[in-house]
């Protein structure tokens, strides 16, 4: 049994709550309406199809943007962008501990704290290694590793695994939905593939198309080491992919 | 390689035409008087490029100062950005060879007027595609920042600034390209000393080769230049030359 990973957990008894929430860009409305809120521990899969304003979602809950009407509740969150946005001029070690870096930590101890949870995540011997010499897979997994390290007790991952090819792809949900049972946080998981939502989530929302508004919430009740095959996971996968239609 | 057989093939015709074409030395000397007075007049070339060499490398190093405060200024300020970039472009469309006369007549005939002259020219092309790297940073990057705790002035110290610094090198390599000719300007505008100022005496005194092994001194510390840079762009910033791959 893998023990809990070695990244002091912060309190994640906070939960998200979004309460009527609409934001426009212009005369593009992004989000109508939208309620949602996942409790503390919590992992929400936000899917739909693209421009349903899963992205707006997450800027809000991160405090970048604030919603035009509505109301959002969430403790500190960090965002785990599309595409890793790893610092090409650092190595994978200094990108993980770019958060410690940020508040003052200094550069040795930051780096030191990475390595251990690079190790951890089975990145060990790659701490030195620049993103561009890194795997897709490799890549995602430093770039989780930075998330983890800023200690925030809410997590927002915005297609996290959106460039990975099938195989990898599997290999790294599975991998993120362990490192979750070792370092719990709440979680949103914005993905426009259902059938990663059904595999990592406690519970799945869909939105509509824009203007995105939630038109399905599914409990996931199914144990986790979920797999792509298992007779509950196709189920719920075909009700959610009905509701995006 | 390829550019080098380019040069000798060059000399090669030149030489060759000198001979054939019967034209006087003082008009077009041949690439063997060339050398010849690269030789001969070494201590002359030598004293007059130091005062040329140390007109462009404190002229572009005022620049590179001058540039990247006004890049920072120019990012973290819209409204600076707004107010000051008109005038920037401004500073280039003064016609310069008309101006450095003016400067001249004004500061003297020392090294301050061709400072000037050096860093207006050269500010430029350090500023634009410096600024342009910084405004091509994917959004994302800035929101992970913020979203990581960093200030405003950690995401410019630990994101930003380091994404524009190929911009930085490629603007200061484009500045050596042109420091050479600002410099020369500056001195044809008036000066004592230095390798445009040689050069321009030398013609009257019908010592063209002299006037020609300037411009090959001048020519030759302008690549070192441009090549050192290039070597120190690949030693700093490695992760440069790959290009930015997404998984």
């Amino acid at each position: 049994m893998a023990t809990e990973l070695g990244v002091a957990t912060p309190r994640i008894t906070d939960g998200v709550v979004l309460d009527g929430v609409s934001h426009a860009y212009g005369a593009t409305q992004a989000l109508e309406r939208v309620s949602l809120s996942a409790r503390g521990g919590e992992v929400v899969a936000i899917v739909g199809p693209s421009g349903c304003g899963k992205s707006t979602l997450l800027d809000l809950v991160c405090g970048l943007t604030t919603p035009q009407a509505g109301r959002v509740e969430a403790p500190r969150a960090v965002l785990m962008p599309q595409r890793d946005q790893l610092l090409p001029w650092l190595t994978a070690a200094d990108n993980a501990a770019l958060a410690l870096r940020v508040n003052g930590t200094s550069k040795h101890a930051a780096r030191e704290k990475a390595t251990r949870l690079l190790a951890e995540l089975g990145l060990g011997g790659f701490e030195r290694t620049r993103p561009a010499d890194l795997s897709g897979g490799m890549r995602q997994r430093v770039a989780f590793a930075r998330t983890l390290l800023a200690g925030a007790p809410l997590l927002c991952l915005d297609e996290p695994f959106g460039a990975l090819d099938a195989i990898t792809r599997a290999d790294t949900q599975a991998w993120l939905a362990e490192a979750l049972r070792r370092s719990p946080r709440t979680v949103l998981l914005v993905t426009h593939d259902v059938e990663e939502a059904v595999l990592l989530a406690d519970t799945v929302v869909v939105l509509s198309p824009r203007p995105g508004r939630v038109v399905k919430r599914l409990r996931i009740d199914l144990p986790p080491g979920r797999t792509a095959t298992d007779p509950g996971v196709v189920e719920l996968r075909a009700e959610a992919l009905a509701a995006m239609r | 390689m390829v550019a080098l057989m380019i040069v000798i093939a060059f000399v090669g015709v030149w030489q060759l035409y000198t001979e054939l074409s019967g034209l006087d030395a003082f008009v077009l000397p041949p690439p063997t008087e060339v050398v010849t007075s690269l030789y001969d007049d070494r201590g002359l070339l030598l004293e007059n490029f130091l005062v040329t060499g140390g007109e462009m490398l404190l002229g572009l190093l005022v620049a590179l100062l001058l540039g990247i405060a006004l890049t920072v200024l120019l990012h973290l300020s819209p409204p600076a950005r707004r107010g000051l970039y008109p005038l920037l472009v401004g500073t280039q469309v003064v016609p310069i060879v008309l101006i450095a006369p003016l400067l001249v007549a004004w500061f003297g005939f020392g090294l301050l007027p061709k400072l000037g002259i050096v860093a207006v020219v050269c500010f430029f092309p350090i500023v634009v595609p410096t600024l342009d790297a910084l405004r091509r940073i994917d959004p994302d990057r800035i929101k992970l920042m913020r979203t990581l705790g960093a200030t405003r002035w950690q995401v410019l110290r630990f994101a930003e600034a380091p994404s524009a610094l190929p911009g930085l090198f490629t603007g200061t390599r484009l500045a050596v390209a042109i420091a050479a000719i600002a410099a020369v300007l500056a001195e044809y505008s008036g000066s004592e000393r230095g390798l445009g100022r040689l050069t321009l005496q030398s013609i009257p005194q019908l010592e063209t080769a002299r006037a020609y092994a300037a411009i090959v001194v001048l020519m030759t510390f302008t690549l070192l230049l441009y090549a050192g840079l290039a070597a120190l762009e690949r030693l700093l910033l490695p992760w440069a030359a790959a290009p930015e791959r997404t998984p």
